[in-house]
């Protein structure tokens, strides 16, 4: 059904132009096409390399496409050319309808891992008390020990940061969520705890992209997956679900 | 749309009419081959909306502050328009700032626009106390009263988390970034809708510059203002901006979102610019 669209990519290309080596260009990834559903997650499987997240940086806009266009279906039912809208365009979509869960936490020195995943909600006019509150709990099921709130997380382990990027994209979920590999330092315990919290996200009708490299992840959350190989891009596939 | 530059040019020297086709960034100069005359700004486009935080970068001399100057009418424009919060005439027509009279010039810099500058000297009286420069501006804004200009001046005292008792201080009783601080509150006392900042923590050791970016970064979540800031520390632009403009030789040559300006630059400038950081 076309109204449960969310984003349409059609033959997506980026080529990176070196302009300090003389003007080399560098393939990112070409002609990838692919759809998601609201409260559907598609994978972005392949190997390192392949492109994966320069797709997903480049429907943030972090990157620039060179070919293509991506269809985003608004709230208020228009649809938006992440290729050709204005950056002021794409500031209200992140701020509103568009969220991205990078594979490593970027954050100052000075802010408090409570601090750090209540800022979204702040955002959003959340009061501080009920922000600080929610982003407790969240960090507190995702095994973040309590002492650790009010330090900063820069000074946590590679697993723990991740746990606070993923609190922290997933406090206010935006209508559409790319996550770069966000089980990738994870224990399985932690994994499943994330697993879980996507699982939350897809009843709740939000659409996400992300890259996976485990087939039994992709198989409990996915609906759908898309491989990237190289320069060539396989067509998207539904899932083939575990029986249980 | 907050903020609407046209076409706008800075030449200093006698001027011809090749000045601005034989400058810029293609041409790898800034100053006229025909005339000699400085080409400072060279047909600048630039647009910011409400409560957008702008970033202006480039090596020295690429016309930064010269731009900035430009806005907050420090300097006069050689050519160009400028287009403010939808200011216009009695019959509706916009009215384009650079063309505006002294008294409605100094309303503007009072009340709607605010600088920060590098040199407190800039920004500050240094012949009234810290409390006396942020009632100064909260006067030209239009407030008369006594005990709200004192009450306003105590509050953004209290703001920039200074103590309430040093407001009847000079400002050279302050260290630099205490200084910067007290800038920072003369300039928000009158609530404006855009702050110019012109290297607001170049010279300030790291710990205070850090203190003196979070405090900004908090105000303007806080009172929702737009922000351009010139720096040419890409750290600051990071940390603060939203989207990015690389300025050379007086041009424009790169506009685009903070993030998409550090990780894919599209122009040879930007990209070594941003392959220079350390």
């Amino acid at each position: 059904m076309m109204n449960d669209l969310k984003l349409e990519v059609k033959n997506l290309a980026k080529t990176f132009t070196l302009h300090q080596r003389n003007g080399m260009e560098i393939s990112g990834f070409s002609d990838v096409s692919f759809s998601v559903k609201k409260g559907a997650l598609l994978a972005l499987t392949g190997p390192s390399g392949a492109g994966k997240s320069s797709i997903l940086k480049t429907i943030y806009r972090t990157y620039l496409a060179s070919y293509g266009c991506i269809e985003f279906h608004r709230k208020n039912g228009l649809i938006l050319d992440l290729v050709s809208s204005t950056e002021s365009q794409i500031l209200a979509l992140r701020k509103q309808e568009m969220g991205f869960v990078t594979q490593f936490l970027k954050v100052l020195p000075r802010i408090t891992a409570l601090q750090t995943v209540a800022a979204p909600l702040l955002e959003v006019g959340e009061t501080k008390h009920r922000a600080f509150s929610h982003a407790a709990d969240l960090l507190e099921l995702l095994g973040i020990r309590e002492e650790l709130f009010h330090v900063s997380p820069l000074t946590f382990s590679g697993g723990e940061q991740q746990r606070v990027n993923i609190a922290r994209g997933v406090i206010a979920p935006k209508e559409l969520l790319l996550l770069d590999e966000p089980t990738a330092s994870l224990d399985e315990q932690s994994s499943d705890k994330v697993l879980n919290l996507l699982m939350g996200l897809k009843e709740k009708g939000i659409a996400m992209i992300g890259i996976f490299h485990d087939k039994q992840k992709i198989a409990r959350v996915a609906d759908s997956s898309f491989n990237v190989t190289g320069n060539a891009c396989m067509n998207s596939a539904i899932v083939q679900k575990e029986a249980a | 749309m907050l903020l609407d530059v046209c076409n706008v040019s800075k030449i200093y020297g006698p001027s011809c009419n090749r000045c601005l086709d034989l400058t810029g960034s293609e041409a790898n100069r800034a100053i006229c081959p025909v005339c000699n005359s400085i080409v400072a700004i060279n047909s600048i486009n630039l647009t910011a909306e409400h409560n957008e935080i702008l970033g202006i970068v480039g090596e020295s001399g690429s016309g930064k502050s010269t731009l900035l100057q430009l806005i907050y009418q420090d300097i006069s424009a050689s050519s160009g328009t400028i287009f403010f919060n939808g200011l216009q005439n009695d019959r509706g027509t916009p009215l384009n700032i650079l063309d505006l009279p002294p008294s409605m010039v100094s309303r503007l810099k009072n009340k709607e626009m605010s600088m920060i500058y590098q040199n407190p000297r800039l920004g500050l009286n240094f012949l009234f106390s810290a409390g006396g420069n942020i009632a100064e501006r909260i006067i030209g804004s239009g407030e008369r009263r006594y005990e709200e200009i004192r009450k306003g001046s105590l509050d953004y005292i209290d703001r920039i988390e200074m103590d309430s008792s040093r407001i009847d201080d000079y400002p050279e009783e302050f260290s630099g970034g205490q200084q910067q601080r007290i800038q920072i509150a003369k300039a928000l006392s009158s609530s404006p809708k855009l702050l110019l900042l012109d290297e607001p923590t170049t010279g300030l050791d790291v710990s205070v510059q850090a203190k003196i970016l979070d405090l900004i970064k908090e105000l303007q979540q806080e009172m929702g203002f737009s922000m351009i800031i010139v720096s040419h520390d890409l750290g600051v632009i990071n940390h603060l901006t939203d989207i990015t403009v690389v300025m050379k030789h007086g041009t424009l040559v790169e506009y685009g979102l903070t993030d998409q300006i550090l990780e894919d630059p599209q122009h040879p400038y930007t990209q070594l610019l941003v392959s220079s950081i350390l």
